[in-house]
């Protein structure tokens, strides 16, 4: 990987509050034109990282390199990246056209240039005819597209976002999203967006880093991070996951026999290793088909339960089933000729899915 | 409607009857006094002419004007200067369980007695006050200085210190109002400390500033207490004065210095205001 182009290089950053692990020997790297997400649960350290990254703390241990270049030691002032606050923070005392000047005016460009960029900022995030406004007058989209271009406008090595969306109502945090995702592609600059929503996560970014307890979990692409969960907290943090305990009874070229709910499982380690006699297994609910009968394929598992439970949801049914100890989420969608109404609770059947479709989990 | 107008004009009845009586009527009272003459023996005659006002524009009165406004816009600039780090600490650096038990050690001097206070500084100025031994002892010094005492520096030590709490107050609650995720975005922007404190901080405490200069002006121009125990016979203040026409019983007289200095300050607070308003314009 060619480190000394990544725009964003984090190393081993550890930052302590008192008695508080907030991260814990976290590094990571964005590349240039990336847009890459931190998704965690609240607490989990992912906003420190970005304050950490921006200069607004700093990391007890680890270093922060951006375009290459060590920047810990220096102030937030002194970093080519700029931050959107969750609440936006504009400049309440400044109309639009001050707010976005702002970076501008204190690198004292001539007044022309000035006057040409916060232009063109505003009319990158639509806001033009807006700058004699004042915040206190814009809407929270309005706010936070000039939270937008006052970042932008300075073409920054990245743009730092802090769960810019969160604060919106839903109907304008999904044209938000494809608004972030235009700017992006537009302007070329890494993005590092901070989000707690899993779906924002997925829509936006070239890739997702999550996090939880201070440290990154997994790295990689949406799809990745969805289809090959590394722990048992990606793998339910990101969409639904049923995490099964599996017997390992044989082990060899990367593949493992394992016994799950008393049937042989032949899967595929993908590079993951297992150690001792018991292993954890994701598979998604979606992945599992119900049948009445077992199907006459030796390609699929297929696992004998009880239904115990059926929650139909509109555009799909969520059903319990009890396989031996475990306790399965399956989930249909509502096709037209599908068994949302066939099988009834106490019924036996027949959970059914493909063996690429078992993750093994590292603990 | 009616009944809401009616328990309106209720509620206010005290506050309107308190200020018709103790502050409207004197003042018509003053300001009637300030064009009449003084009789023989000390009494008014009600007569009306400009006499009074001619003689208070003269030089010496001017001069005493003069001085008086500017020892109260110097007392003024220090109490800012003093008040606003003080101010800063509290609102924003101190731990929040100090803040208040920090406020009120700031404003605790002011629980005794003003007179007390000032009775102390003569101690502590004065020839043979704790300064001047100090310094004596310390051989910083060959002989006492002479000046701290019965001086303009007195004056203005003295006013500073009586007025300190109400430029720290106003300041505290405007600093307190500051968001500092504000400040850690124009810092995000590019913006080192002093460009922060000088393009964010300082405009969005404005309306602090303003009022605590107001609070300390007005009382300060106006001041009697302290240049009268404090300042010496040469360092003469407006209030000073008017209070001497008063206790030698030229009413007229003391009454038109009081309507000029009143006016004077009014003007004042006028562009106080307007000022006010540009700043705190969002």
């Amino acid at each position: 990987m060619a480190t000394a182009t990544s725009a964003i290089r984090v190393e081993g950053v550890t930052k302590h509050y008192g008695a508080v692990t907030a991260l814990e020997a976290v590094s990571l790297e964005v590349e240039r034109g990336e847009f890459l997400t931190l998704l965690g649960p609240s607490g989990s350290g992912k906003t420190t990282l970005l304050r950490v990254i921006a200069g607004l703390e700093r990391p007890d241990e680890g270093r922060v390199y951006l375009g290459g270049e060590d920047v810990t030691d220096l102030p937030p002032y002194r970093r080519r990246v700029h931050t959107v606050f969750q609440q936006y923070v504009l400049f309440p005392h400044l109309n639009v056209y001050r707010n976005v000047a702002f970076g501008l005016e204190q690198r004292r460009l001539p007044r022309r240039e000035i006057e040409r960029r916060v232009a063109a900022a505003l009319d990158l995030v639509r806001l033009s005819g807006y700058e004699r406004r004042w915040p206190h007058e814009l809407s929270g989209g309005e706010q936070q597209r000039v939270a937008l271009a006052r970042a932008l406008v300075l073409e920054p090595e990245a743009l730092l976002l802090d769960e810019p969306l969160a604060a919106l109502d839903l109907q304008l945090r999904k044209e938000m999203q494809r608004e972030l995702k235009r700017l992006q592609r537009e302007v070329g600059i890494s993005f590092l967006l901070v989000t707690h929503d899993q779906e924002e996560a997925m829509a936006l970014s070239d890739r997702i880093a999550v996090i939880a307890d201070g440290r990154l979990q997994q790295i990689g692409t949406p799809r990745e991070v969805y289809e090959r969960p590394e722990t048992a907290f990606v793998a339910t943090f990101l969409g639904a996951a049923n995490v099964l305990e599996a017997e390992v009874l044989q082990r060899e070229n990367g593949e493992a026999l394992l016994g799950l709910c008393g049937h042989a499982v032949r899967v595929s380690l993908n590079g993951r290793r297992i150690e001792g006699a018991r292993a954890q297994v994701a598979i998604r609910p979606e992945k599992i088909a119900l049948r009445a009968r077992p199907l006459r394929r030796t390609d699929l598992v297929q696992l004998e339960g009880i239904i115990e439970e059926r929650l139909y949801l509109g555009e799909a049914t969520h059903w319990r089933v009890r396989v031996g100890e475990h306790c399965v989420t399956v989930t249909e969608p509502n096709r037209p000729g599908s068994r949302a109404d066939a099988f009834r609770d106490g019924q036996r059947v027949f959970l059914c899915w493909a063996r690429e479709s078992i993750v093994v989990l590292s603990r | 409607m009616w009944e809401t107008g009616a328990k309106r004009r209720l509620l206010l009845a005290p506050a309107f009857l308190w200020l018709l009586l103790f502050f409207l009527l004197p003042l018509g009272l003053i300001v009637v006094m300030s064009f009449a003459e003084r009789g023989l023996y000390g009494g008014v005659r009600w007569t009306f002419g400009l006499q009074n006002y001619r003689r208070a524009l003269e030089p010496l009165y001017l001069w005493v004007y003069g001085r008086s406004f500017a020892l109260a816009a110097v007392t003024t600039g220090l109490c800012l200067v003093i008040s606003y780090p003080v101010a800063y600490y509290i609102a924003l650096r101190a731990d929040p369980r100090w803040k208040h038990l920090l406020l009120v050690l700031s404003i605790l001097p002011f629980w005794t007695s003003f007179l007390l206070r000032t009775y102390a500084w003569m101690f502590l100025l004065r020839v043979e006050g704790f300064v001047n031994t100090t310094l004596l002892a310390l051989g910083v010094i060959e002989r006492p200085i002479s000046w701290l005492l019965y001086s303009n520096f007195a004056v203005v030590i003295g006013q500073v210190y009586g007025e300190l709490p109400f430029m720290i107050l106003p300041l505290y609650v405007a600093l307190e109002r500051l968001d500092v995720r504000v400040i850690e975005a124009a810092m995000d922007l590019g913006a080192n400390r002093l460009q922060v404190f000088r393009r964010i901080v300082l405009p969005l405490t404005m309306p602090g500033i303003i009022t605590g200069t107001v609070l300390v002006f007005i009382p300060s121009v106006g001041a009697f207490i302290t240049p009268d125990m404090l300042g010496g016979a040469k360092s003469a203040m407006i209030g000073t004065v008017i209070q001497n026409q008063f206790v030698q019983r030229n009413h007229p007289m003391g009454s038109a210095l009081s309507v000029l200095l009143i006016v004077v300050v009014l003007v004042l607070l006028l562009l106080a205001s307007r000022a006010a308003r540009f700043a705190s314009r969002r």
